[in-house]
């Protein structure tokens, strides 16, 4: 296939890369839209920073080719490439005043005195750090020192944003601010934006699309709806967000529904698995996320509109904001659910620890995974 | 609350007057030095009365005067060429990969832990052979042979003086951010620029220490130097000790309390450039809000295209100058 030659498109194409004998990314494929706000979410040592880094044109790809805007950069070293990136120790020149720092891309490329006097100016506007040209880094807030680092890669009007963990250093509240200000930003410059996190949260309020990695491989791509309600596997479920994982088998179903067995011996309906639907005693994980888990005294759920299971209420932990159940089933295993807490009501009527409970969901509010 | 220890008065008593030990061990015999440098007698220990006469006799002294300012030349080139070669070095040893890379990096510090006389008499041998060689190359007579002298040292003391250069360049290489210059990558600068723009400037407290480290070393360096030196140049060490082994003249204690203020006057004058630039860069300013998100003051955009475009090049240098100035 052809790669986009639209201004600010990313195409990875079969990129793996090895250090030694580890592989850090293995045949990753990624098509990234122009003007995309495009996370890369995975656990530390998933390989989404040494995709980045690829894209950077800091890692050479040991297999593969690497396109922006249509263009082969695999072999183009990272000072010539469109791109740049705001590093996750914001590595702001400490030497350089902010404005100086701002000016540095736009120095090097020998633009004209006035445009980079003008463009640094409208750089730190666009960061809210007017005023601070003459500070220094160290003399800054990490806050501020971030949005410096911003303002320093933008100025240049790269086709593509590399954002690295930028959020990381910061404090929860600062963090949480952020989030809306690289929003605001990304809708302001109409950049591409690829963006590197851990952080779920970060990925799915930010993000138009989420790549989910592990082990260097791209385990889902999709939207944070997508990859929130329709895992494609264990490991994005786990990994987005609180979720109760039920082992079953496929004891039969349609295109429709899926028929499931559980080990405690409750037999469920579920969504269908993928077009061709799952051979009977395939091994299944039942994905429902605590909230959408109902809870009531014993036989009051409404077996045909839901999923139930019967089991012993072991648990309520008030958390504030929502309180959570932990009910046991007859094999041992555990589901949670959580409900937010309402003035004046029990959020779990008058259900107490030690209780026989049902556990139910609509169905369509579980999927099944592997 | 954490338990105070009993015995805490007794090792405070003891580290403090240890620490006063030391002082008085390293500058009671320079005060000595000094006071001997004002004293009329000529020999021995006794105060026979102030004076300056050394202080102008020097100004006749004319071995002693060539000695130093043989000295202070060679101490200007080894140290020049020093920083180059020991800052190229570290970056080499640091930041290239490279076969044998290991090994590298242990055999540069030899020169710091091998024996002086061992480096002297090596020095010599070879020395005494390539100029031997040469002389006979040139069919040069025994007359007009070329001898030791400034060469050899300023080579000597280029060779000892690169290894602490690079072991203190190294030092702040090891501390650098990485993505410095991966950032300046980034941002569209080559190698080179990179290099000059960020790497030097963000290691420059290390280069300008490995310099005064290295110009010291070759100044005071006395073993290494007697054996490449010949008799058209001698150092001051030599000078000085030569004159010593006559007669204990005091106009060595005079040249010696010179030389002892000038190199206070310049480590002070170093240390005291570097906390002014540390502190300018690092002091926050009390004139804007706490967070400083939308503070626009109403002089920014007066004051923005000055400070944009005053520091063309890296404002490390007027910096280091502006600041020492008081």
């Amino acid at each position: 296939m052809e790669p986009n030659h639209e201004r600010g498109t990313v195409s990875l194409r079969e990129v793996t890369k090895r250090f030694g004998d580890t592989l850090a990314v293995a045949a990753v494929d990624l098509e990234v839209k122009a003007g995309e706000f495009i996370s890369l979410l995975g656990p530390s040592g998933c390989g989404k920073t040494t995709t980045l880094r690829m894209i950077s044109g800091f890692e050479h790809p040991s297999e593969g080719r690497v396109f922006i805007s249509g263009r082969d950069v695999t072999d183009t070293p990272a000072h010539r490439r469109t791109v740049n990136s705001v590093f996750q120790s914001y590595a702001l020149f400490g030497h350089m005043t902010v404005a100086d720092n701002v000016a540095f891309g736009l120095r090097v490329k020998r633009r004209d005195k006035k445009t980079i006097e003008a463009k640094v100016h409208e750089a730190l506007d666009l960061v809210q750090l007017l005023g601070f040209q003459s500070r220094y880094p160290g003399q800054l807030s990490g806050g501020q020192q971030q949005r410096v680092a911003l303002a320093r890669a933008v100025v240049n009007e790269p086709e593509v944003l590399l954002l690295d963990e930028p959020l990381s250093a910061l404090d929860l509240k600062l963090r949480q601010a952020m989030r809306f200000e690289l929003t605001r930003l990304h809708g302001d410059l109409g950049m591409t934006f690829v963006f590197v996190t851990h952080d779920q949260t970060e990925a799915i309020t930010m993000s138009d699309r989420i790549a989910v990695m592990d082990q260097g491989r791209i385990h889902q791509l999709g939207t944070p709806v997508d990859i929130y309600e329709r895992p494609a596997s264990r490991f994005v479920a786990e990994f987005i967000g609180e979720v109760n994982m039920l082992e079953a088998a496929v004891v039969g179903g349609d295109g429709a529904r899926t028929e499931v067995l559980l080990p405690s011996g409750h037999r469920l309906t579920c969504a269908p698995v993928g077009a061709d639907g799952l051979s009977p005693g395939a091994p299944v994980v039942i994905a429902v996320r605590p909230q959408r888990v109902l809870l009531a005294p014993e036989g009051e759920i409404d077996p045909g509109g839901h999923a139930v299971v019967t089991g012993e209420l072991r648990e309520l932990l008030f958390l504030g904001d929502s309180t959570r159940g932990t009910v046991r089933l007859a094999d041992g295993s555990e589901l949670v659910a959580t409900r937010y807490n309402e003035a004046g009501t029990h959020p779990f009527g008058l259900l107490r620890p030690g209780d026989r409970v049902d556990a139910g969901w609509r169905h369509g509010a579980a999927c099944l995974v592997e | 609350m954490s338990r105070r220890h009993p015995g805490t008065r007794m090792p405070k008593l003891a580290i403090g007057s240890a620490s006063a030990l030391v002082y008085v061990f390293f500058y009671v015999p320079v005060a000595v030095l000094v006071l001997f440098s004002f004293n009329q007698a000529r020999t021995g220990g006794r105060w026979a009365g102030f004076t300056t006469d050394w202080y102008s006799a020097l100004a006749d002294n004319d071995r002693l005067l060539t000695a130093t300012w043989n000295s202070l030349f060679i101490a200007i080139i080894s140290t020049a060429i020093a920083v180059v070669l020991g800052t190229m070095l570290s970056l080499a040893l640091d930041r290239r990969v490279f076969r044998g890379r290991t090994a590298a990096q242990q055999v540069v510090y030899l020169p710091v832990i091998a024996p002086e006389i061992v480096t002297g008499v090596a020095l010599l041998a070879f020395f005494s052979l390539t100029l031997g060689r040469l002389n006979d190359m040139l069919g040069r007579s025994a007359q007009d042979a070329i001898r030791m002298g400034r060469p050899t040292i300023i080579i000597a003391h280029v060779a000892f003086c690169t290894a602490f250069v690079a072991l203190v360049v190294r030092a702040s290489l090891r501390t650098l951010d990485p993505s410095l210059e991966e950032a300046a990558q980034d941002l569209g600068a080559n190698g080179w620029t990179t290099f000059w723009r960020v790497t030097l400037p963000a290691i420059m407290p290390g280069v300008l220490g490995g310099a005064l480290l290295a110009f010291t070393l070759s100044l005071d360096n006395f073993v290494i130097t007697f054996f490449v030196s010949g008799p058209g140049a001698t150092t001051l060490p030599i000078e000085v000790f030569g004159q010593l082994r006559r007669t204990i003249s005091p106009e060595v204690n005079a040249i010696s309390t010179l030389i002892f203020g000038a190199s206070t006057l310049l480590l002070t004058g170093a240390l005291g450039i570097q906390s002014a630039v540390s502190r300018r860069r690092s002091r926050p300013d009390g004139d804007s809000g706490p967070d400083g998100a939308a503070v626009a003051r109403p002089d920014a955009g007066l004051r923005n295209p000055d400070a944009g475009a005053s520091h063309k090049s890296y404002p490390s240098n007027p910096q280091l100058i502006g600041g020492g100035k008081p």
